[in-house]
């Protein structure tokens, strides 16, 4: 045998060329206790960068509460799981794509949906239900139009081919995307208790797989250069960097994954997907305590001429690393057949801790697996509030700024706002009804798909505001996860879990890394007070381009269940029924969207979150549900109650009216635009009226009948006049077609 | 009385194949069993329903290499006998592809993929998938699909009319057939078509997924009980 380790002596330009400091360079040595090769120094460059070994997050994500009794699956796999009844788990996770989707939208945002089907599928469970959460610049920008639609449209194709519906999500607009858009995917599966599989290499003597596509030269670096730096202005330049995807050898490898673990002839399986073979078999062996052995001659590749080094780093997608007994090859290869994909020994696990790579005779790397996965650096700093923090708080306009506004034309610009106007337009282009189990459908306040077998649904919601983060990213973080379970509650539905995708800026930077504390305490606390434990999630730091660090948006993916006999569903109330606004009357219009949208202002406070009302009001809303006393419900979000009271209408038959009234003596703008956090609009029979009021009053929330369902289809918003529904309908529908049909420009 | 063996083409990329599978057998009497591309064994079902997808990865063109795989060289021999067939999406657009539908599905007009409650109405009940619909009832089915836009030569739209073989069409809630109401560009807003003897009939929208009201229509229920009329 021979050693192709010493390559050539590193130089200071090849650590710096890799994004290692001296430290950290050092460090490697003192593990290796000899000088790397270069190929050495790439794998080191690629498991210690944020993307891989959360070097700068991981001191902080632990605060975050990720124990419960109905937790199976922690962070630290695939995806995470928990128990849903019936010996059935519910597997889910969230994941970025942010900067494959800057550089290059359509493959970007396709390759984050495959990434993350298959975290949720190798864990054993059958993909069930998509979201997404999108961002990005304002849309009057050509080139934020032409990543609108191609990231729209990557992911739609992409899960409508594997036949996954895409039920649910949330897209905003905001000018501090504009060089740097959001792309969170998140994944929901099923799986019964015994097939939930892990990625563990298992025991030294098993045989290592590659099942799916062959090894191209797409997407090395991804990881490394283009998750874990700033976009420069030049950004397209690495276009070479995104992968490429094929949804069709996704299904086939759905299929086959899910047949293998069905059989029991794996032991463990991986997704080879941000580092490619090099991060999927280290994890492996690290999750297992042993070694593993992989010759890169043996990787079947898409072209010839390859180097070691790029057959390690390769972010080709649709492939799977696969732990076996070698007993079970028979088996392992009728399957692969049967989906007509690739299968081929690769290595295999070893009993002495090692990472090592060859290539043919030759050893490439040989390095400690814990050195690749346990002693990555981690960095903890305190520090102290940014500048901008105050500045933004002492923003507020004057009084007689606010006092100009006139109410109609404020909720006019705000329907039409495209953040709160009507995404139908994104979700029309996917599939969101595939699997016929779909019964609350995009435009809901949270998805439900039924859990096949049960007379259970799943509950699915993304949340996030980046201007509340930025403003205060304590309470920030705290009212994403507040949000997701108000929207829960909206379809009587209770929350589970959480998994969460944090999107900041560059933490060498202290604002962007004070931003991250912050936001993780307020998100542990509100996980903490409503028992949602994070069972998995992603960082996405280094989201800045020339025009500096986006809004802070911690995006949450919550799940819960709901009896499917008593969902709460848009669009049931009858003429005659009341709306009855719980949680008090708003009076917070700190970076509010109305501060946004009317004024063009970012400025204030968040709206302070009372965690023990949030959770009482899911309580009492779920009590009510159970019941059978709700008709139809709305939370109040982006643009308070006037915004929630209109598109709570909107649900209704088309015939529908609605009649509002506001309390005495109260500045109207005030309280229709307020965006005070813990409220809900329920529709009830009038007949209901006081025994809904009693229970909630038990609960201790404040309540008041704040309008009624008239069959005449106008907004009347007490003595403020009325406008027809049709007018106000189309300022919402219209907005984004409208802006769409509007030519782009892809650079 | 054994339950009547109906078929349920599975290609790798047929994605609609468990809710085929599962409408046809929620139908009392039905029994749904697979058929898989590579096979040339038909296992003696008395009727096919080719399930929508992307079959084949659909990269060239939807159906265009379906029609080449094993199943199908049999699914058309069956279907030539005068056995019932369907075509669900995907299923429709094979079915053409493979010469037992005429004309063929473009991509939509709007040029993007379109997932929507889809208002139709029942214009021919001489087919056995529509036989328990009263003529000119309104349903509704969701669509789902990239190519959909149904193209024929005048000729043979005219012909098609003459001969009462459009099956579905595309219309609002008020039973009219606009251009708001045609979700793909459509030739006369047809969604679905039968050939002459209305014994092989592909449409685009899903009645799979109509099969209870908990997932917002069961209009489609009755087009697996006829299915499994014709083919008992």
């Amino acid at each position: 045998m021979t050693t192709a380790l010493e390559e050539r002596p590193i130089t200071r330009a090849d650590v710096q060329a890799h994004g290692l400091t001296p430290f950290e360079y050092q460090r490697i040595v003192e593990l290796l206790g000899r000088e790397p090769g270069l190929t050495e120094l790439g794998v080191f460059s690629l498991m210690w960068s944020e993307h891989c070994g959360y070097k700068y997050s991981r001191a902080r994500l632990v605060e975050l509460p990720t124990t419960g009794p109905q937790v199976i699956q922690g962070p630290g796999e695939n995806a995470g799981a928990v128990d849903v009844g019936d010996e059935l788990a519910v597997v889910f996770k969230m994941e970025s794509h942010n900067h494959p989707s800057a550089v290059e939208p359509y493959q970007g945002a396709a390759t984050g949906v495959g990434g993350i089907l298959r975290d949720v599928f190798t864990m054993g469970a059958r993909p069930i239900a998509l979201l997404d959460s999108l961002r990005f610049g304002e849309l009057d920008d050509p080139h934020v139009r032409y990543l609108f639609r191609h990231v729209v449209r990557g992911v739609g194709d992409y899960g409508n081919c594997v036949g996954v519906p895409t039920v649910g999500g949330e897209v905003v607009f905001d000018d501090a995307y504009r060089g740097n858009p959001l792309v969170n995917a998140m994944c929901v599966g099923i799986v019964r208790h015994e097939e939930l599989t892990g990625a563990s290499a298992g025991i030294a003597g098993n045989a290592v797989y590659v099942l799916g596509s062959r090894t191209g030269r797409d997407g090395i670096h991804g990881a490394s250069l283009l998750a874990s730096s700033e976009l420069g202005d030049d950004a397209v330049e690495s276009r070479p960097t995104v992968q490429v995807g094929d949804p069709f050898t996704e299904k086939l490898l759905l299929e086959a994954t899910l047949e293998l673990i069905g059989r029991g002839v794996a032991s463990g399986i991986q997704d080879m997907g941000a580092a490619g073979l090099t991060s999927s078999s280290a994890e492996m062996a690290s999750r297992a305590g042993t070694g593993i052995e992989i010759d890169v001659a043996k990787v079947p590749r898409r072209e010839p001429d390859m180097t070691a080094y790029e057959v390690l780093l390769s972010e080709s997608q649709e492939r799977m690393l696969i732990s076996a007994d070698a007993a079970g090859e028979p088996a392992l290869m009728e399957v692969a057949d049967k989906w007509d994909l690739p299968c081929t020994r690769v290595g295999r696990v070893t009993g002495d801790g090692v990472w090592r790579i060859l290539e043919g005779d030759s050893v490439v790397c040989e390095i400690p697996v814990r050195a690749l996965t346990d002693d990555v650096p981690r960095y903890l700093r305190e520090v102290d509030p940014p500048p901008y923090v105050a500045e933004v708080h002492a923003g507020m306009p004057d009084p007689d700024q606010l006092a100009a506004i006139d109410p109609w034309d404020a909720l006019e610009t705000l329907l039409a706002a495209s953040t709160i106007a009507s995404k139908r337009w994104v979700w029309e282009q996917y599939d969101h009804t595939v699997q016929a189990s779909t019964v609350a459908a995009p435009g809901a306040d949270a998805a439900i798909v039924r859990i096949r077998g049960t007379d259970r649904g799943l509950a699915l919601a993304v949340d996030g505001n980046g201007r509340w983060v930025y403003c205060d990213p304590r309470r920030g973080g705290a009212l994403a996860v507040a949000e997701a379970a108000r929207n829960l509650a909206a379809v009587g539905a209770r929350p589970l879990a959480i998994t969460d995708c944090l999107n900041f800026g560059n933490p060498e930077k202290d604002a962007v890394y004070w931003q991250f504390a912050e936001a993780i305490r307020g998100i542990s606390e509100a996980c903490r007070a409503l028992d949602t434990p994070v069972v998995s999630g992603n960082v996405s730091f280094y989201n800045e381009s020339s025009r500096g660090a986006i809004h802070p948006t911690p995006t949450i993916g919550m799940v819960g269940v709901v009896d499917l006999a008593r969902t709460i569903l848009p669009g049931r109330g009858r003429p005659g029924d009341l709306a009855v606004l719980v949680g008090g009357e708003g009076s917070h219009l700190g970076a509010t969207s109305l501060l946004k949208e009317v004024l063009g202002l970012t400025a204030g406070r968040a709206p302070a979150v009372d965690l023990d009302a949030e959770r009482r009001l899911g309580e009492a809303v779920r009590e009510l549900a159970g019941a059978g006393l709700v008709r139809s419900a709305h939370d109040l979000s982006d643009g308070g109650l006037g915004v929630a009271a209109a598109e709570l209408l909107f649900g209704h038959p088309r015939e529908t009216g609605l009649d509002l009234e506001l309390p005495a003596g109260v500045d109207p703008v005030k309280v229709l635009f307020a965006e005070d956090a813990g409220r809900i609009l329920l529709v009830i029979a009038a007949e209901n009226e006081a025994d809904v009021s009693g229970r909630l009053s038990d609960h201790g929330l404040p309540v008041r009948v704040a309008g009624r369902l008239t069959g005449t289809p106008v907004l009347r918003i007490a003595a403020l006049g009325h406008r027809r529904r049709l007018d106000l309908e189309a300022l919402w529908q219209g907005t984004i077609p409208r802006i769409m049909q509007r030519t782009e420009s892809s650079r | 009385m054994t339950d009547v063996p109906i078929g349920v083409v599975r290609f790798p990329g047929t994605n609609c194949d468990q809710d085929v599978f599962d409408a046809v057998g929620s139908v009392s009497g039905a029994q749904p069993v697979w058929l898989w591309h590579k096979e040339r064994d038909l296992a003696g079902v008395r009727a096919i329903v080719l399930a929508g997808g992307f079959a084949y990865g659909d990269y060239l063109r939807a159906g265009a290499i379906a029609r080449f795989s094993p199943i199908m060289e049999e699914v058309i021999r069956f279907a030539e006998t005068g056995r019932p067939v369907l075509g669900i999406c995907n299923g429709f657009q094979i079915l053409t592809e493979a010469g037992l539908l005429p004309g063929a599905l473009m991509r939509n007009d709007r040029l993007s993929f379109v997932c929507r409650p889809q208002w139709l109405k029942i214009e021919s009940t001489a087919t056995p998938f529509t036989r328990h619909y009263r003529p000119g009832e309104l349903v509704r089915f969701p669509v789902a699909h990239g190519e959909g836009n149904y193209f024929a030569p005048p000729d043979i739209l005219d012909r098609l009319e003459a001969e009462a073989r459009v099956v579905f069409r595309y219309v609002d809630e008020d039973g009219q057939a606009t251009a708001e109401s045609n979700p793909n560009g459509s030739a006369r807003s047809i969604a679905g078509i039968a050939d002459e003897t209305g014994h092989i009939v592909g449409l685009m929208p899903h009645p799979d997924r109509a099969m209870e009201a908990l997932v917002g229509s069961d209009d489609g229920r009755r087009v697996f009980r006829g299915l499994l009329e014709a083919a008992a």
